[in-house]
């Protein structure tokens, strides 16, 4: 048996695993959302917002901006650690790309609850 | 004989091969979906707030500048689309055969670029 060390931050398996689950609920949500609103013709305003208000549009909608905040953070957490060197800029712009996430799904929790 | 190795990863200088170029693709188109966010945000607030708000969205839509904004962004969302399932099915060991993977980069830049073409042509 080989007892492997284990260095670092131990964070890259959760993440790994977190960016492909978060993938494939954001590609099903893609694809369902995309095969029920490529058969209408002239959406107007009524039937999109009926569309968006169901409740299971309302749940997987939600569910996939989720999905999308914590893909987000994951992917371009690991651009600034790729190009971005100094300490001190590259603290910035994590905690200024966390706010901004935070902010964002504040603000698409609030549209759909307005539904 | 010594062999001459690229000594240098000056991506000025050195030629990345497909796959590397589809991945790269991969991470601009997810960074600028990111930083376009905010964007799309609005329009979706926009499209649900009243039938005044979804005619000025139909308005910010209809701008040329915004058209070409969509356009790009629904490449972008495309092709990281297209690329994220070529990377799962690389992680289930599908396709990691140095034709394969290159066969499979090139799909995911030709499927994504048709895509966005059908799609473009079909929502304006």
């Amino acid at each position: 048996m080989v007892n492997k060390i284990v260095v670092g931050a131990h964070y890259g398996l959760k993440d790994w695993l977190a960016q492909r689950v978060t993938a494939v609920v954001m590609a099903a949500y893609t694809l369902i959302v995309a095969i029920l609103l490529l058969g209408q013709e002239n959406l107007g305003y009524a039937s999109w917002r009926a569309f968006m208000a169901g409740g299971f549009m309302r749940f997987f909608t939600f569910l996939f901006v989720v999905c999308l905040i914590w893909h987000v953070w994951v992917g371009v957490r690991d651009i600034w650690m790729d190009y971005v060197t100094p300490t001190g800029m590259r603290l910035a712009l994590h905690v200024l790309t966390l706010l901004a996430l935070v902010g964002y799904l504040g603000w698409a929790a609030s549209i759909l609850w307005r539904l | 004989m010594k062999k001459e190795r690229p000594k240098h990863l000056d991506l000025r200088v050195i030629k990345l091969p497909l796959p590397g170029f589809a991945s790269i693709l991969h991470r601009i188109s997810g960074a600028g979906l990111f930083l376009m966010l905010p964007f799309l945000l609005y329009l979706f607030e926009l499209s649900l707030d009243s039938e005044l708000g979804f005619a000025m969205f139909k308005a910010v839509v209809a701008h040329p500048l915004a058209k070409l904004v969509l356009l790009g962004l629904l490449w972008a969302f495309l092709h990281h689309f297209c690329m994220g399932i070529r990377i799962l099915l690389l992680d289930l060991n599908m396709g990691t055969e140095l034709l394969a993977a290159r066969t499979s980069a090139k799909a995911v830049m030709a499927v994504s670029l048709a895509l966005t073409v059908i799609l473009g042509v079909k929502l304006w």
